[in-house]
């Protein structure tokens, strides 16, 4: 049985339907049509799916879209402000952290969520932060690089 | 971040390269950052119908029945996919280049031969309801005996895997169970040889474990066409192989890909693009047949296992004489590509080093396991990690530092190899070098002299040595017994019956002219210009 869900995603109000059990990544993908965020294991383990909801970082494929009802949740398709990218964006590109690209959203929310709360992290804690998120192409070190560039601020911010 | 050593072999470039050596970007990274990048998934269809497909839970068994009837009248379920449904139900993925037999079906009908072998695909409203339906199907088995082993595999009376090669190996040109590579005499190199190392190793299948799995979406086009989106790594590779199983021409599928979430060899084999368009054909529906995470994880083909024997024989001052390779590389129940990963192992025995004597035998088994794929130098990958754990024992056996020791044995510019072609273009010994002076390894200077030019031994006017401090003194492995390590050139044969010495010609160096094209003349494009 489908039932009615409202959230704000990326700062807008949402709403749509859901069956019940459906869970946020399957939501967002299939019945509010955003794409920017990827499934990569769909049992939790990845990192591939991860969005911020409230502010802080989750996989969206085990968690259950009706439990979102009222929540902020944010992802990669919402990080740029028209054409200025975020300062994370700026540093993934120019550090070279990203070369198949799937699971670069889900780093990506996962970087935003520590920053948010920590603007100068260590390298231990950004390490930690991206903790759960699986990248099979880079060996990690670019995206610490750029999640560092990105704190530090010498991106040449846009915004 | 990117060091390019443009000192070594800086008189054979014209350095007039715009691109090389300068920092790029990716052409799809702002995609990338801001998920806007096209995944096969990311297409939208209305209407989309779900595959999923029925696995073998044997991993060798004879089918006697299949009883789908149940799940062919649940709700939601519009068409039940039989191996009688498909077209050409035998294939193998290489014979899109007349290379091996068709080996291989897309839905096992009257035998199964590893564990997750397709069986049946159900096409349905959803994947939930495909999935529900597929624990509706019956199936019952008679097991077989199944091998795991390579060299089991290859003994008399062993369980016969794939009817095609009923005696567990690859044919190379109809007639040959292995390949072979014979070079010198190995009986008179372990002769001469004052010392043999022998060892056995074992390299496991490895997933490749990408963040997408493997998937594919086929859409019925509106001029009868089918629009395919698909994560393969081999666009048109998997278009020929879809055609081919479907009976259909190339030129009525029309194949969107190129961005792929994570392939590493992993997305070359074709597994979903077949039953997708056959699903869509049957239904008139686009139809998406997606990789669950314990498919690709279980059943999604992984490097192949390979076991491999190196005995060598080396002198007591550091030459290695001898090396005789026996490996065997588990291709699983099927050939899809490990028939080429065994003449890719064959083509890079012995390793970047010159011996006079070699002798190899390498097989492609076929074991009741999930069949292997392409990963990152199949073929090679595990070849070369017996390889240099052999080095660093043969090195320890004659008391020399393992860098210095591949350096006195690595291929150098017209070395005769054992495939008997001539080396050129080397560059192990000044790699070796540059490895060495970045991990702060101290190495002798008659070392850090040695060239991979022609004759070699001769320091190439510092090019190596240029603004590194003196070496430190070795704190050492001494070899007493060592006298030089220069080798002995190589048209002065070894003792004991060597093999033909390889041709010495001299040829007169090359003139830099101009192309006759009018373009910039660069040594990396236009030729070689060390000889």
């Amino acid at each position: 049985m489908k039932t009615p869900i409202q959230f704000r995603l990326n700062g807008e109000d949402v709403a749509t339907f859901a069956e019940s059990g459906t869970n946020l990544l399957d939501v967002l993908r299939e019945s509010v049509g955003d794409l920017s965020v990827k499934g990569g294991c769909w049992q939790g383990t990845c990192g591939t799916c991860t969005v911020l909801i409230d502010g802080a970082p989750r996989v969206s494929c085990v968690t259950l879209a009706e439990s979102c009802a009222g929540r902020s949740i944010e992802t990669t398709a919402g990080l740029r402000r028209g054409a200025d990218l975020h300062p994370l964006q700026t540093a993934f590109m120019e550090n070279f952290a990203a070369q198949c690209g799937y699971c670069t959203p889900g780093m990506l929310m996962a970087a935003k969520a520590l920053l948010d709360r920590n603007p100068s992290p260590t390298r231990e804690e950004v390490v930690d932060a991206i903790g759960g998120n699986i990248c099979r192409c880079t060996g990690y070190e670019p995206i610490i690089q750029a999640v560092l560039t990105a704190a530090r601020g010498d991106d040449r911010r846009r915004a | 971040m990117l060091e390019l050593r443009k000192d070594i072999f800086a008189d054979e470039r014209d350095d007039n390269l715009k691109e090389i050596g300068q920092p790029t970007a990716r052409q799809d990274i702002l995609g990338h950052v801001t998920g806007t990048s096209p995944f096969y998934d990311d297409h939208r269809f209305a209407n989309l119908l779900h595959l999923k497909i029925l696995r073998s839970p044997h991993a060798h068994a004879r089918i006697r029945s299949i009883d789908d009837s149940a799940a062919a009248r649940m709700p939601g379920v519009k068409r039940i996919i039989r191996a009688a449904d498909v077209p050409v139900n035998l294939n193998t993925l290489l014979s899109l280049i007349q290379f091996g037999k068709d080996d291989e079906p897309s839905l096992a009908s009257d035998v199964v031969r590893y564990k997750g072998e397709p069986i049946l695909g159900i096409v349905a409203t959803s994947e939930r309801v495909a999935l529900d339906a597929l624990a509706q199907v019956r199936v019952s088995y008679d097991p077989l005996p199944a091998v795991f082993d390579v060299e089991e595999a290859l003994k008399q009376g062993a369980v016969s895997v794939n009817a095609t090669y009923p005696k567990n190996t690859f044919e190379y040109y109809g007639k040959y169970d292995h390949q072979k590579l014979r070079y010198g005499d190995i009986a008179a190199g372990f002769a001469q040889a004052d010392m043999i190392v022998e060892d056995r190793y074992q390299m496991s299948p490895i997933e490749h474990a990408p963040t997408e799995t493997n998937g594919s979406i086929a859409v019925p086009d509106t001029n009868g066409r089918l629009i395919v989106y698909t994560s393969t790594q081999a666009l048109f590779f998997s278009l020929d192989t879809s055609a081919k199983i479907n009976a259909m021409q190339s030129n009525q599928l029309h194949f969107i890909g190129g961005t792929v979430g994570g392939g590493f060899g992993g997305k070359v084999d074709t597994l979903t693009e077949p039953l997708v368009i056959l699903a869509a054909r049957l239904t008139g529906a686009p139809v998406r047949y997606r990789f669950g995470r314990h498919e690709e994880m279980q059943f999604g083909s992984p490097r192949g296992a390979e076991r491999i024997y190196v005995k060598d024989g080396v002198m007591k001052d550091g030459r290695i004489v001898a090396r005789q390779v026996r490996s065997y590389f588990d291709s699983g129940a099927y050939t899809r590509l490990s028939s080429y990963a065994v003449v890719k192992c064959a083509a890079h025995i012995p390793g970047p080093y010159t011996i006079p004597n070699v002798h190899a035998d390498v097989f492609c088994v076929f074991t009741n396991r999930t069949p292997a794929t392409a990963m990152r130098g199949f073929g090679v990958t595990a070849l070369d990690f017996a390889l240099e754990c052999q080095m660093d024992k043969l090195a320890t056996a004659v008391g020399m530092d393992p860098i210095e020791f591949r350096i006195l044995n690595a291929y150098r510019d017209g070395d005769m190899k054992a495939h008997r072609r001539e080396a050129k273009n080397c560059a192990l010994i000044e790699c070796a070098q540059v490895a060495a002076e970045k991990a702060n390894w101290p190495l002798r200077d008659e070392f850090r002299r040695m060239s991979s030019r022609q004759g070699g031994g001769v320091a190439r006017g510092g090019t190596t040595d240029r603004s590194r401090a003196p070496a430190p003194a070795i704190a050492a492995p001494s070899a007493p017994q060592r006298v030089s390590y220069e080798r002995p050139a190589a048209a002065s044969p070894p003792r004991s019956a060597p093999p033909p010495p390889p041709p010495r010609t001299t040829p007169p160096p090359p003139t830099p002219a101009g192309s006759s094209h009018g373009a910039p003349r660069f040594s990396s494009v236009f030729g070689t210009r060390r000889r």
